[in-house]
């Protein structure tokens, strides 16, 4: 092994953009591999002085301590028009949020829908676990019918507590959007795409061309009371029937929904 | 045919054991430890060293980025 491991014969190792700090996040979230893709996929560009991130309120509230880029901090759900404020001051520099579905999708509708309306030439990555992971699994916009969780304990009931909603597909009718995709990172496969989804959308922006919005449908294996093994296992069983995986808008045109 | 073989080295104190990575090995090479690093956590390691072929599967499946992958051609 000894002459295997050398510095010559090295194929993968963490990027330099991520910091020493060890991650907050529980052991196999989500969060933790999409920062590292994002940060790979700054690194091939040689774009890590240009890009400005803003970190959202939610699991992923320490971003800035996780990724080296420059950083942000928004109010809950305002970092859309954080993120827009900062790229019409400068904008030749990268912009992207990061952010959870309970900021994305539930409190930070309005920023989200008028910003992607705008076509403002930001990155948008939202992280949907269909949950509030940070305080403790309350029920979210994005929770599942029949879905328990801590404020849903019999299970989200769409007559009384109404049905989820996808707005990954509700923004792609926007005529603001240049490319809005999901993707997965709980696989090999979907990580490698998920990554290529992720350059694409920056150098859309590079490009000017409009907002580009990418989903991921994560885990919150604490939040829904699984081994992250099994919580991959149920999210490709539940999660992705609803939330169907592909891109849904390239190009400013709809391929699908 | 040329073979690959391939090692991991894993960050031990940064391991948040979740076997993630085990269950994404086609090679099954990765398995857990009985020891525990520093926070409590059964780390990985590589059980059966020989089977790796450094297809950094696990590397890039790792939420925290502990694995690194190094890779030779051998024929």
């Amino acid at each position: 092994m000894k002459e295997i491991t050398r510095e010559e014969n090295l194929v993968y190792r963490r990027t330099p953009l991520m910091t020493d700090a060890t991650l907050s996040y529980c052991p196999g979230c989500g969060h933790g591999t999409i920062h590292r893709l994002i940060m790979e996929v700054v690194e091939e560009m040689g774009i890590q002085s240009e890009t400005i991130g803003v970190a959202p309120v939610g699991c992923a509230v320490l971003a800035y301590d996780f990724m080296d880029v420059d950083f942000s901090q928004a109010a809950h759900g305002r970092a859309p028009a954080v993120a827009t404020g900062i790229k019409r001051l400068w904008p030749d520099k990268f912009v992207f949020t990061y952010q959870g579905d309970g900021d994305l999708a539930a409190i930070g509708t309005a920023e989200t829908i008028h910003a992607c309306n705008r076509g403002e030439n930001i990155t948008i990555f939202f992280v949907n676990n269909g949950i509030y992971g940070m305080t403790g699994g309350q029920m979210a916009p994005t929770t599942l019918e029949g879905m328990k969780s801590s404020t849903s304990p019999y299970g989200r009931n769409n007559e009384t507590m109404g049905p989820p909603y996808k707005i990954t597909e509700l923004i792609a009718q926007l005529s603001g959007t240049y490319y809005v995709t999901r993707q997965a990172v709980h696989k090999p496969g979907p990580v490698r795409k998920a990554k290529k989804a992720i350059r694409k959308a920056l150098e859309i922006q590079k490009e000017k061309k409009g907002i580009s919005f990418i989903e991921f449908v994560s885990n919150c294996n604490s939040g829904w009371k699984m081994t992250p093994n099994d919580s991959n296992i149920w999210m490709e069983e539940h999660m992705f029937p609803f939330y169907p995986m592909g891109d849904i808008k390239v190009d400013g045109k709809l391929v699908k929904g | 045919m040329a073979k690959a073989r391939g090692a991991i080295v894993v960050d031990i104190e940064r391991c948040k054991g979740c076997q993630v990575c085990m269950v994404n090995c086609p090679t099954d090479t990765i398995g857990m430890a009985v020891e525990v690093n520093g926070k409590g956590y059964h780390y990985a390691y590589m059980e059966n060293p020989e089977s790796c072929t450094g297809c950094t599967n696990c590397a890039v499946v790792c939420p925290d980025g502990v694995i690194t992958v190094y890779r030779v051609k051998q024929n």
